[in-house]
C-alpha cells in the first residue's frame, strides 16, 4: 500500500515542473486518494488540533458588539502599530539576513557550522529569554546601551525601534533558513556560467543568484513577517507596554485578557483575519500554491 | 545498532533513576505515619496565587509541607487577573489567592469560590527606586519631573489600579514609559536600571537589593486587600482547607508579617 502510494507520485511528479502537472491531474488525483491509515488518521488529529482552538475563538465571539468594539481607537492603534512594525522588522531580516544566509550557503569560513548553528538559536530561545538578553545588551545600563545613553542620549527600550528590533530578532531566523535552503537548493552551474562569462560575484549575486532565490525569499519574508506581528514574549520584555507606541497587538490581547475577556477575543480574531489575508495574498501572488 | 547504544544507555540510566524515585516516594509517603490528630492531608495542592505572593507562599509551603509529609503544593504564580481567567476557563485548581477584591469577586460571582473568601493580608504601594535612591526621589511629585523615568503597572492588573487610585488621589500627572503586565515585571525594570522609579507593593520591593522603598503618603487611599479562596471544583478539597487554614494561622500570618504584609 504505502509503496503502491509512493511510487504513484513518486519522484517523477515532484521533479516535472508546474506545466506539466496539469496534464498528470486525473492520474495523480487517482494515488492521491489511497491514504494509508497510520498517516490518515494522525494527520486528521494534527489537522483538528491545529483548527479547533481557532473554532472557539469564533464560537465564543462577541458578535454583535463587534463593529463598535473594532472601531475602538485603542485597537486600531495596535494595529496599525502591529503592522507597521512586523514590516520594519521584515525589511531590517531583509537587509541583514539575505547576505547572511547567502554567506552561510555559498563561502566555506572556519566556524561555518558554529555560525548557523548561532543563527537558530533565537528560534529555540524562549522570547522572554530573548528580550531580557537584548535589555542586556541595548538596555539603559546594556553592554552596548550604556553608551548610546552617555553619547547620544539615546535610550531604546520603551520605543517603538525597540519593538522592531525585539521582533527582528526573532523573526530573523526564518528569513535566514528560508533562503539558505533556497540558496542550496539552486543549481550553482548559472553562478558559475555567470563568472565564466566575466561577471563579479557581486553582479553574480546581484544578477543571477537573486532572481533565482526570489521565491525562497519571498517564503522567508512571510515567515519572517508572521512571526513579527505574533511577537509577544521579546516585546512586552524589551519594549514595555505603552498604547500607541509600544503596545502591539499581541500585549493588549494579553493585557484585556484581564479584564476584558471578549475584547481579547476580538482583537485575537483581528490578528487572525489579518494574517491570514495577508499570507493567502502573498502567496498567491509570490510564492505559488503548490496543490 | 552502533548509534542506538548510548541512547539505550541513556534509556537504562532513566528507567533506573524514575524506579528508585519511585522507591524513594513509595518509602516516604505512605510509609510515614501521618501524626496523630492530623487528618490525612495529601496529595497535590494547586494554588494559583497573585504574582505578588510568590516569595512568601514559597516560604509557607515548606513549613506547610514539613508539617504534612504527604502534601505537595504546586504554585502558579501570574497576575491575579490572568488566573482568575484562568480559574473561570476551568484550570483544576484548588486554591485562588488574588491581589485584589475586584478579581476574586469575578471568580465569586462565575460561582467557582467554595465558600465566602477570606481577606487574609494588605499590602500598600511604595515608590521602588534603585539602592542608594541615586536620583533622589523623595516623594510622588518627583515622578512627574523631566528626566525620570517611570513604569507603572498596566490598569488592567492590581497594582496599577492601586497605582491608579494613588495618582489621581494626588492630583498629579504621571506619564510612565511603560505600563508592565505584573508588578515583577515593574519592578525588574528598576533593578535592571531601565527606569528610574516604579510604583509597587512594599512586600515586592523588599525582595532582594537591587531596590528599595520609598513610602508616600498618597498611598493609603490605595491600599489592597488579598482575599484567599478555597475552590468549588477544587480536586483536592480537603487539603485545600488544610493549606488556608495553615494560612491563615499564627504559623501563616507569621510569615506573612516577616515580608511586609499587614494584617487586616
Amino acid at each position: 500500500m504505502v509503496t503502491d502510494t509512493s511510487s504513484g507520485t513518486g519522484p517523477s511528479a515532484l521533479d516535472s515542473p508546474t506545466s506539466t502537472v496539469d496534464r498528470r491531474r486525473p492520474a495523480r488525483r487517482l494515488a492521491r486518494r489511497r491514504v494509508p491509515a497510520p498517516l490518515a488518521l494522525p494527520a486528521a488529529v494534527a489537522l483538528a488540533f491545529l483548527v479547533l482552538p481557532l473554532v472557539g475563538l469564533f464560537v465564543r465571539a462577541p458578535w454583535p458588539t463587534l463593529p463598535q468594539r473594532l472601531t475602538e481607537p485603542e485597537v486600531l492603534a495596535a494595529l496599525r502599530l502591529s503592522l507597521v512594525a512586523a514590516t520594519l522588522a521584515t525589511a531590517v531580516c531583509l537587509v541583514l539576513g539575505v547576505p547572511l544566509a547567502w554567506l552561510l550557503a555559498r563561502v566555506d569560513f572556519p566556524g561555518r557550522r558554529l555560525a548557523r548553528a548561532l543563527v537558530t538559536v533565537p528560534l529555540v530561545l524562549p522570547p522572554v529569554v530573548g528580550g531580557l538578553a537584548l535589555l542586556l545588551l541595548l538596555g539603559r545600563r546594556g553592554i552596548i546601551g550604556q553608551w548610546l545613553d552617555k553619547w547620544f542620549d539615546a535610550t531604546i527600550p520603551f520605543t517603538t525601534s525597540a519593538v522592531v528590533i525585539a521582533e527582528a530578532f526573532v523573526a530573523m531566523p526564518f528569513l535566514v533558513i528560508a533562503v539558505e535552503g533556497a540558496l542550496r537548493g539552486v543549481d550553482d552551474r548559472y553562478e558559475e556560467a555567470a563568472a565564466t562569462l566575466g561577471a563579479s560575484r557581486w553582479t553574480t549575486f546581484r544578477r543571477v543568484t537573486l532572481p533565482l532565490v526570489a521565491p525562497g525569499i519571498a517564503a522567508g519574508s512571510v515567515l519572517c513577517w508572521a512571526r513579527a506581528l505574533g511577537e509577544f514574549g521579546a516585546t512586552i520584555t524589551f519594549a514595555g507596554n505603552f498604547p500607541g507606541r509600544t503596545q502591539t497587538m499581541p500585549l493588549s490581547v494579553y493585557l484585556l485578557l484581564e479584564t476584558d475577556p471578549p475584547a481579547a477575543i476580538v482583537l485575537s480574531l483581528v490578528l487572525l483575519a489579518v494574517s491570514v489575508a495577508i499570507l493567502v495574498a502573498l502567496r498567491e501572488k509570490w510564492i505559488g500554491s503548490p496543490a | 545498532m552502533m548509534v542506538f547504544g548510548p541512547v539505550r544507555r541513556r534509556l537504562a540510566a532513566a528507567v533506573a533513576t524514575a524506579a528508585v524515585a519511585a522507591a524513594l516516594t513509595g518509602c516516604s509517603s505512605p510509609a510515614t505515619p501521618e501524626p496523630s490528630g492530623s487528618t490525612a492531608v495529601g496529595g497535590t495542592i494547586t494554588v494559583f496565587a497573585a504574582a505578588s505572593l510568590t516569595d512568601v507562599f514559597e516560604d509557607i509551603a515548606e513549613d506547610f509541607e514539613a508539617a504534612h509529609p504527604g502534601a505537595r503544593l504546586e504554585f502558579n504564580f501570574a497576575g491575579s487577573s490572568a488566573l482568575a481567567t484562568q480559574i473561570n476557563e476551568g484550570a483544576p485548581a484548588d486554591v485562588f489567592a488574588s491581589a485584589s477584591p475586584a478579581t476574586m469577586k469575578t471568580v465569586a460571582d462565575a460561582g467557582n469560590t467554595d465558600g465566602e473568601p477570606v481577606v487574609f493580608v494588605r499590602n500598600q504601594l511604595v515608590i521602588a527606586v534603585e539602592a542608594g535612591n541615586p536620583k533622589g526621589i523623595t516623594g510622588l511629585a518627583d515622578l512627574t519631573k523631566p528626566g525620570i523615568t517611570v513604569a507603572l503597572c498596566a490598569e488592567q492588573v492590581p497594582c496599577g489600579a492601586a497605582a491608579k487610585t494613588a495618582i489621581e488621589a494626588s492630583g498629579l500627572t504621571i506619564t510612565p514609559v511603560s505600563y508592565e503586565e505584573n508588578v515583577r515585571a515593574a519592578l525588574s525594570k528598576v533593578s535592571l536600571g531601565e527606569v528610574d522609579a516604579a510604583l509597587v507593593y512594599r512586600t515586592d520591593a523588599a525582595v532582594g537589593d537591587a531596590v528599595e522603598a520609598v513610602d508616600f503618603p498618597e498611598s493609603a487611599k490605595a491600599i489592597n486587600d488579598y482575599l484567599i479562596a478555597v475552590l468549588k471544583d477544587a480536586p483536592n478539597k480537603a487539603a485545600a482547607e488544610a493549606f488556608v487554614a495553615w494560612v491563615l494561622s499564627a504559623d501563616g500570618t507569621a510569615v506573612l508579617t516577616r515580608y511586609g504584609f499587614q494584617l487586616p
